[in-house]
């Protein structure tokens, strides 16, 4: 276990900054996301960090130890692609032990610390396997089992499930929490998925435009976007700025000092007691819920839901609810 | 797109698939297969012992152990040579990449006779390397071979590196492999197919070479291609040059079944390749190493050019202005600058027959077919049209000249007879750069516009020809310049009064006295400088599967 510093790191590619003055601690045995929409230079800061791309600036040092003068192959980390990137050549079992291999383990320790990798991954038995005869999902389990088996001081995972359907994606999500947690590996991951990141993580970095926009534990993140991109970038579905936001503001808590807001979907409920008045303007009814377009009185056009037993048409008038644990007040 | 199996559809396909293979069948099968009938029906009576009895000969089994020896060995150096070039030349990024694989792939379509004439200027006793005695030596016919293959392996293995995905070495490098061990157990078992495939055909190349044993054997040394040259207009033993072309096809079908196999092996070119990456300072062996295969390249093409600037002791474009006569003595009866011009002639003749050939039976075998039986029969119909890769231009031109003599083929004093040839040698490089291209089109956009209501003949001006005409135009540079330096079956097939150049060059080294020596050399750097410049148009065209296997 070991903990990994990026200080004011900048790479360029040409004349732009892909990556540009970031500095980022992943404190040992954290697990921390790194999150940024594609093409934002997150991916870039991860290879830069595995020692793949040159830095232009600024350091990247593990347990305090500078890395620039150390080659990739020699830096103990471990890295893994959202498709894998097994050698399609080698069983599984061949690829698991690849990394073992390499540092001249017996045959037989080799043999005993594939079982109990594949076990760890949940999938015994597979050794003999070709990778070509597996899903998806059971290749990223093989290459997160090759990527731990000599316990990388810091493993990187480059949008690890984004190559996966969406039900095997968030099992997995749940079962790579609890992989990495049990393993405590020093994880850092990068991907443009914040469901995917709250699912692994418990650190979060979001990235914008090659810089960090804001660094926290992933529920101080959550409930405190750092602007109104951020906030629309995690999923809130508006951003509420000037009087509609002061009119929420008065209604919740008026008190607060605050003068933008972020709001989920499900912020605006429909409730015969709620405080505010709106018109229904569309109505989808998914299996959850009944997602509507409402036109709020003093609030302007935004997204809400209902319970699934109301039927709301459009047109209606109906009264909404606010529900205060789905509003994050911006700064 | 309609069913594949639809019977309208089928016919239709049947229909297109029979014009390109009459004409391979009137134009290579039948005059092969005439060549070979000569031998084993010597009087018009079936007679196999005298073939038997050739090949017992010891002149044709040290014929037999020449040609595979040097073969072998100039591959061996061909892919050694050249797999360190195709890293840096498709893999990393740097200025001037461009212009080096241009470079790399010249001595590709450079004419035999002008390599042949290049290395002979290079180990003569006056020459840059005359010091080392190599004239008349099989260590010049291999030299000669390596310098023309080796674009062959760059080319091949370089298009399949360049698709190979990055990030399969960057996960075995983070798992602590060096990059040395990252090649041998990652890189090298990925690249072995594009590597066996190079091979098989560079000594395909190799052992059926004709123009450069022949310039540089002299009358030692001899392949089985110029053994069948010698035996047929010298000794005019056709029997036992008929049992080696027999040989020599059944050797090249097994190499071609061997090279479509690997083939198979490897995944459809990716057009999506990686971009190369600047280089880095463990690139430099590599660097190093490309950058003395390039000197190595270039060493017989400067002296062929400063060799052909020299009139006796000093410099002169004495050489250059003997164009336009008949040479020293009279050597030729027609001028060289005449069979330059019927040189462009004849190779846009041929290219254009062989662009036409090629589209066809490209498109024809890069649908993908449904059922396991017609997926045979196609990959079947694209082995056929590979034949003359490694079927003796030799072979091919001798049989044009005994078969395509009466009706209903009467070809004898027709001015086609050179280009149908040139083109017969040129279809299977027109199909190998055009197949690929075609096959990495996505079905589903054909689906989609045939979904619009798009017909077929729509379809394929909507999808397939944005995709595919620069494939097309360097496809037809391709077999232009290929076509212009075709010397086995045109030294068969050209008139004496009407040669092409290589042939002219060709006689002219033929011919004793200094003058006609250089202006053999003038000469061949004409014909270089044409097709190294119809090449870098098509290099400008960055189509990676030209010169690919």
């Amino acid at each position: 276990m070991a903990s990994l510093q990026v200080h004011d790191l900048t790479v360029r590619f040409g004349a732009t900054a892909a990556v540009d003055r970031v500095s980022l601690d992943v404190p040992a045995g954290s697990i921390t996301a790194v999150l940024g929409p594609s093409g934002c230079g997150k991916s870039t800061l991860l290879r830069t960090i595995a020692g793949l791309e040159p830095a232009a600036g600024g350091s990247v040092s593990c347990d305090g130890a500078d890395l620039a003068r150390v080659p990739t192959h020699r830096r103990g980390f471990a890295l893994m692609f959202q498709d894998g990137q097994l050698f399609p050549h080698q069983s599984v079992g061949r690829n698991v032990g690849y990394p073992l291999r390499l540092r001249h383990a017996s045959a037989a320790q080799v043999r005993a610390r594939v079982e109990e990798l594949l076990d760890l991954v949940g999938l015994s038995g597979y050794a003999d396997r070709s990778p070509a005869t597996l899903s998806g999902g059971e290749r990223q389990r093989v290459a997160l089992a090759r990527s731990l088996a000599v316990e990388p001081k810091v493993l990187l995972l480059d949008e690890p499930l984004s190559a996966l359907d969406r039900g095997l994606r968030e099992r997995l999500a749940g079962d790579l929490h609890e992989i990495l947690r049990r393993a405590g590996t020093t994880t850092l991951l990068v991907t443009h998925d914040h469901e995917e990141a709250f699912a692994v993580a418990d650190r979060m970095a979001v990235m914008r435009a090659g810089r960090l926009v804001q660094v926290g534990d992933l529920a101080e993140v959550w409930a405190h976007p750092a602007d109104p991109w951020t906030a629309r970038f995690l999923g809130y579905a508006e951003v509420l700025e000037g009087s509609p936001a002061v009119v929420l503001r008065d209604l919740v808590d008026a008190d607060a000092g605050w003068t933008r807001v972020a709001l989920r979907r499900s912020a605006l409920v429909v409730d015969p007691a709620g405080p505010l008045a709106a018109t229904v303007l569309a109505a989808r009814v998914t299996p959850e819920q009944v997602r509507l377009e409402l036109d709020v009185d003093g609030l302007g056009r935004l997204a809400g839901v209902a319970d699934p037993a109301y039927s709301a048409r459009a047109g209606e008038r109906v009264r909404i609810a606010v529900r205060t644990d789905r509003l994050a007040p911006l700064p | 797109m309609a069913r594949p199996d639809h019977p309208l559809r089928a016919a239709g396909i049947a229909a297109l698939a029979a014009v390109p293979l009459a004409v391979l069948v009137a134009f290579f099968l039948y005059p092969v297969g005439g060549m070979v009938a000569r031998g084993f029906w010597p009087d018009g009576v079936f007679d196999p012992g005298g073939v038997l009895e050739v090949l017992g000969r010891d002149r044709v089994r040290r014929v037999l152990w020449f040609t595979v020896w040097t073969a072998g060995l100039a591959t061996v150096l061909a892919v050694v040579l050249g797999v360190p070039v195709a890293y840096v030349l498709h893999r990393l990024r740097f200025r001037g990449q461009r212009l080096l694989r241009t470079l790399i792939v010249v001595p590709f379509v450079l004419p035999t006779v002008v390599v042949g004439v290049a290395f002979r200027q290079l180990i003569a006793p006056s020459g840059p390397l005359g010091a080392l005695d190599l004239d008349g030596t099989p260590t010049a016919i291999v030299a000669a071979l390596v310098f023309f293959n080796v674009s062959v392996v760059v080319r091949t293995v370089g298009a399949f590196w360049e698709g190979l995905d990055r990030r399969t070495e960057e996960a075995a490098g983070a798992l602590g492999a060096s990059p040395l061990r990252v090649f041998a157990t990652v890189t090298a078992p990925a690249l072995l197919p594009s590597i066996a495939s190079a091979a098989s055909v560079v000594f395909l190349f190799c052992s059926t070479s004709f123009g450069i044993v022949l310039t540089l054997g002299g009358l030692r040394y001899a392949n089985v291609e110029t053994e069948i040259y010698l035996l047929t207009t010298q000794e005019l033993d056709l029997t036992a040059a008929a049992a080696l072309s027999v040989l020599q096809v059944l050797v090249v079908t097994g190499l071609l079944v061997a090279s479509h196999l690997t083939r198979a092996g490897a995944p459809a070119l990716s057009r999506a390749a990686e971009a190369g990456r600047a280089p880095r300072r463990r690139d430099a062996a590599a660097l190093l190493w490309t950058a003395g295969v390039v000197a190595l390249l270039l060493l017989p093409l400067l002296t062929l050019f400063v060799s052909s600037l020299r009139a006796g002791d000093r410099w002169s474009l004495a050489n250059y202005r003997a164009l336009q006569g008949t040479g020293e003595n009279n050597a030729l009866i027609d001028t060289a600058s005449n069979a330059l011009a019927r040189s462009f002639g004849t190779a846009f003749c041929a290219s254009a027959l062989a662009l036409g050939l090629g589209v066809t039976v490209a498109f024809l075998v890069s649908r993908r077919p449904r059922t396991p039986r017609v997926r045979r029969i196609a990959a079947t119909f694209d082995g056929i049209f590979m034949l003359p890769l490694g079927v003796s231009a030799v072979t091919l031109g001798f049989g044009f000249l005994i078969t395509l003599d009466r009706p209903p083929l009467d070809l004898r004093s027709s001015a086609l007879l050179v280009p149908i040839a040139q083109a017969m040698v040129a279809l299977p490089l027109v199909v190998r750069t055009l197949a690929p291209v075609l096959t990495s089109i996505d079905p589903r956009q054909r689906e989609a516009a045939a979904s619009r209501g798009a017909g077929p003949a729509r379809v394929l001006l909507a999808v397939d020809l944005p995709h595919v005409w620069r494939a097309l135009a360097a496809a037809a540079g391709f077999a232009f310049a290929v076509s212009l330096g075709e010397f086995g079956a045109t030294s068969f097939l050209a008139r004496d009064d009407t040669p092409t150049l290589p042939v002219v060059i060709y006689q002219l080294i033929g011919h004793p006295g200094a003058a006609n020596l250089g202006m053999a050399t003038a000469a061949s750097v004409v014909l270089a400088a044409a097709t190294g410049a119809v090449m870098l148009v098509v290099e400008r065209l960055r189509i990676g599967s030209v010169g690919a296997f």
